[in-house]
């Protein structure tokens, strides 16, 4: 089941790949129906994933296959209460990303081949349970939003394109070496994640476990990303499609941050509790930083993209914090990774349906520059509504999906690293007031002349829009069955 | 072995049939009027695909040094047999075309078969002397096919610089033989694996000439030079040709060579991770200011070698070493054909500029492009990743760790020029609306199967990942 939902987009983009381009809007609105009738079916195989799911212990609805025995490599997908939420998320961010009009540049058919291809390989790579096969999804991502940014993108789109994959793949390499490093050192030699969680094959000391971890971290780090590997993301999201940004953040960010705990918490937990505080301080520094350049943008895109940097501190945060060798804390460290899972699908959700606002105000003001506008709440009711809500979903109000993720985060970190979790509070004050500062600028205030005829969202956008948002406020509201799923896991991948 | 190493020609059946068939098509052509040369191809193809069968039929087979001890029938040669032919088969059909309009187009594919011999005789060779002769084969053959277009000066230049390097080489190796024989009073590996005494200069001087013979023929440093100047500048066909088959020859004869030597304090294990490290940085560096595709590959190829040279250090250290060049040789070969065959498809063109918007023009062969190209870089589920993959993990097995991380390092440079061909054909429009003349269908068929084996080596790799594993190296 969750095998049809990984390559049933991917056999659909080859598909339409192989096609000649349609010719006119009204082919190119059939092409649109026919992806996001494509992309809905791992969105509800998702959901009777969820149904069947049963946490209480390992992985669940897997399925397998041999794959190249010969070095240990095995097809192996399945989940837990931390990869389910997380694909279920993907799935959605996806449909509404393809949903989302964009200038196709007389390329529908290719750009809704892409868009399906990345929609297969991200649910693969949250889905998989063989680290060969993880390490196929994770390239592949990259690809393709590589060729997503440059042939579809604004501005130096090339440019920001090649940074991405050099930057990006450059991690990929390092995260490559960690896992051949971690392989020599299995017995029998593997990539089946759950026979390396069996075997725990390196020791929590010596030079080889660091180098090992240094190569993971260096690979989930640049993905993640966390300051200083974070200067690729920026040019990225500026220039990249507003439905690619969506997917950029939302759910390609994810995997660094996925890996940290799918990987290093589960198969080097020992090694990772000697990092668990220079790491813990670096996503402190991500969160300050991400939120201090953040309230320095005037470019909306740009500004979102730092947020996203100071949001995924706060995950790292609550990963480092549950991470930590330290005794009788085990309650706060299990509410510390469930507040970071759960932060990682607040996050997609939110950030996604800001990617796509911003991808929404230019293609109607053909600028990001926030200063350009005002008072578009008289014109764009509907643009403003879904605007405020994930705004103040991202900075962390109460009832809404953030809060749950954050309150928790810090619950649990408060008590590992108290200093440390009161510096990460600054970053929730800076981030609100940012936010505040946009929408002010944006929608508050006199309506420039220019702006008198600037249209509100059409009904594709208020749809895609609407599912991503309405499932902010629901998880925010009455979080407990998500919780639920994720803190049995989190609760068992901490030993108790 | 002494009674068993007497003559077996059953073992050589794919050398046998290269070499009849080769000498039939040059009598084909000498004695049968010019419109009926265009049938050489065809008659090159069957000869390469009986010499194919034979190899196959070898697979699994017992595995001996035949011909008193001079010649090997391990796995590693029968692989490097299956390499070398199938990329000959695949060049043969881009020759096709190419050569179409050249009044001696019979004899070339007897150059070609013999080349390949030699490339086949470079992978079984167990015997300094056989060595020699494997070597001055392919060799003499490359040179007069890299000079093939006679009016061009750009291949005659190349060819030169070719020969130059050949024949330098070539006589240092003469030397190199020598002394070696001097030293050990044989000249099969087996002898010289006991007869040569550790650590003496000699021993050294006299491998390293060996080695940088086939240093040449790898297109490694420091005698790569010719490898950029022979993708640009002679005939398409025959620099995908000559890119890889004396390659997989010189990789695998260098492998054989290597064991044989004693590992003194200053071994030969330091000095192959120094020629694999400068050969893949140097060539990744000089490949980044390239504005001519065929030249960028050419240096692409260069600081492949390199890659190439981490399962040779990693020999008798890792149980991965002869799997990992021997899935390096058959990614890298189907790749670089696929690479060159679009070039040949495009009817040479060399320009990078003249390939922006080539996707919205010819759409497959761009992504005959990117397949190869992503498979060089390592991105799975091709085989180049496969290859990387083993390779690096060979290399950290065998205490190795910082010549993978050298690699890695040189791998992210490479994005920028792969990027480089890449971006434009994807991103831009086109130079002009005129059409993007090709050759044919049958070159883009040979190109575009290339790019498939790429596929699917890569994502059902079991059978020739076990194969490989199983293959022996005897010395």
């Amino acid at each position: 089941m969750l095998t049809v939902a990984i390559f049933v987009p991917i056999v659909a983009a080859i598909v339409l790949a192989l096609r000649p381009n349609p010719q006119g809007d009204e082919s190119t609105a059939r092409l649109r129906t026919v992806a996001t009738g494509i992309s809905l079916l791992p969105l509800v195989i998702m959901v009777v994933a969820w149904a069947r799911f049963d946490g209480s212990e390992g992985f669940d609805l897997i399925e397998s296959a041999r794959w190249i025995p010969t070095l240990g490599v095995g097809y192996k997908v399945g989940v837990d209460g931390v990869s389910l939420p997380l694909a279920a998320m993907t799935a959605l961010v996806f449909v509404a990303s393809i949903v989302y009009p964009v200038d196709f540049r007389g390329r529908a058919r290719q750009y809704f081949a892409l868009m399906l291809f990345l929609e297969g390989v991200s649910l693969g790579l949250f889905l998989a349970l063989d680290l060969f096969l993880f390490f196929v999804f994770w390239d592949l991502s990259l690809v393709g939003m590589y060729f997503l940014i440059g042939a579809w993108g604004h501005g130096d789109a090339q440019r920001s394109a090649l940074k991405f994959f050099i930057y990006t793949l450059a991690g990929s390499l390092a995260l490559l070496l960690g896992i051949i490093g971690l392989y020599l050192a299995s017995d029998p030699r593997t990539f089946d994640m759950e026979a390396l969680i069996a075997q725990q094959p390196l020791p929590a000391r010596g030079l080889y476990s660091s180098l090992v971890f240094l190569g993971f971290f260096l690979g989930f780090a640049v993905k993640t990303p966390l300051v200083p590997f974070h200067t690729w993301l920026p040019p990225a999201h500026v220039d990249a499609p507003a439905p690619a940004s969506a997917i950029l953040a939302g759910v390609l960010l994810k995997m660094g941050t996925y890996g940290f705990v799918r990987v290093l918490l589960t198969m080097m937990p020992e090694t990772f509790a000697r990092f668990a505080f220079p790491i813990a301080v670096i996503a402190v520094v991500s969160i300050v930083y991400g939120a201090l350049v953040a309230l320095a943008q005037t470019n909306i895109k740009r500004l979102i993209a730092y947020t996203s940097v100071n949001h995924m501190g706060y995950v790292l945060l609550g990963v480092a914090a549950a991470a930590a060798a330290v005794s009788g804390e085990a309650d706060a460290q299990r509410v510390a990774l469930t507040g970071a899972t759960v932060e990682m699908i607040a996050h997609g959700l939110i950030t996604g349906a800001l990617f796509l606002i911003s991808g929404s105000i230019l293609a109607r003001g053909h600028t990001y520059e926030m200063d350009e506008f005002g008072g578009l709440a008289s014109r764009a009711p509907t643009l403003t509504g879904a605007t405020v809500v994930a705004a103040f979903a991202s900075l962390g109000l109460p009832a809404l999906a953030g809060f749950v993720a954050e309150f928790q985060v810090f619950t649990g970190t408060l008590s590992i690293y108290p200093w440390l979790a009161g510096i990460g509070l600054l970053g929730i004050v800076v981030t609100a007031a940012l936010f505040l500062r946009m929408l002010q600028k944006l929608f508050l205030g006199s309506l420039p002349e220019k702006w008198l005829r600037f249209p509100d969202l059409d009904r594709a956008e208020t749809a895609a829009l609407g599912a991503l948002l309405a499932l902010v406020v629901v998880i925010g509201v009455m979080p407990a069955w998500l919780l639920g799923v994720v803190d049995q896991t989190a609760g068992r991948l901490l030993g108790n | 072995m002494g009674g068993m190493s007497g003559m077996q020609l059953g073992d050589i059946v794919p050398e046998l049939v290269l070499l009849v068939g080769g000498v039939l098509i040059l009598l084909y052509a000498l004695f049968v009027p010019a419109r009926l040369q265009d049938a050489a191809p065809w008659l090159a193809l069957v000869v390469v695909g009986l010499a194919f069968a034979a190899a196959t039929e070898m697979l699994g087979g017992p595995e001996e040094l035949i011909f008193f001890e001079t010649y090997s029938t391990d796995g590693t040669a029968v692989w490097g047999k299956i390499i070398v032919l199938v990329v000959t088969a695949a060049v043969v059909v881009l020759s096709a075309p190419w050569f179409r309009t050249d009044s001696r187009r019979g004899e070339y594919y007897t150059l070609l078969l013999f080349s390949a011999l030699g490339a086949i005789l470079l992978a079984g060779a167990t015997d300094l002397m056989e060595l020699v002769l494997a070597i001055l084969l392919s060799s003499a053959s490359g040179y007069v096919l890299a000079a093939y277009h006679r009016a061009s000066r750009a291949a005659s230049e190349a060819a030169m610089k070719y020969f130059l390097l050949g024949a330098l080489t070539s006589a240092g190796m003469l030397m190199g033989v020598a002394l070696l024989f001097g030293l050990a009073g044989t000249t099969t590996y087996s002898g010289l694996s006991e007869g040569l005494a550790p650590g003496g200069t000699a021993v050294i001087g006299g491998a390293a000439l060996v080695i940088a013979a086939l240093a040449f023929k790898m297109g490694s440093v420091p005698v790569h030079q010719w490898m950029p100047d022979l993708a640009d500048g002679a005939p398409a066909p025959v620099a995908a040709f000559i890119t890889v088959a004396p390659k997989v020859g010189g990789l695998i004869a260098l492998a054989r060579l290597v064991i044989v030597l004693p590992e003194s304090e200053v071994g030969w294990r330091p000095l192959v991770a120094v020629l694999a490290a400068v050969t893949m940085s140097l060539g990744n560096l000089a490949a980044l200011w390239q504005t001519d595709v065929r030249r960028l590959l050419g240096w692409s190829a260069v600081s492949q070698t390199g890659y190439g040279l981490m399962g040779v250090v990693a020999l008798g250290r890792s149980d991965l070493a002869v799997a990992s060049i021997l899935f390096f040789l058959a990614a890298y070969a189907l790749a670089n054909v696929a690479a060159f065959g679009v070039v040949v498809e495009l009817r040479g063109r060399a320009s990078l500029e003249q390939y922006g918007g080539l996707a919205k023009a010819r759409p497959l062969l761009a992504a005959v492009f990117v397949v190869a190209f992503l498979s060089f870089i390592g991105i799975p589920p091709l085989a180049g990743f496969d290859a990387k993959l083993t390779l690096f993990a060979a290399a950290i097995d065998a205490n190795y760790s910082w010549l993978a991380g050298l690699a890695v390092v040189n791998t992210v440079v490479s994005i920028v020029y792969y990027a480089r061909v890449m971006a434009p054909m994807y991103f831009d429009g086109l130079p002009s609306p005129e059409p993007v003349p090709v050759l044919g269908a049958g070159a883009a068929g040979a190109t575009v199967a290339c790019a498939a084996g790429v596929i699917i080596a890569g994502v059902w790799a079991e059978p020739l990942l076990s194969s490989f594993m199983d293959a022996g190296l005897l010395p």
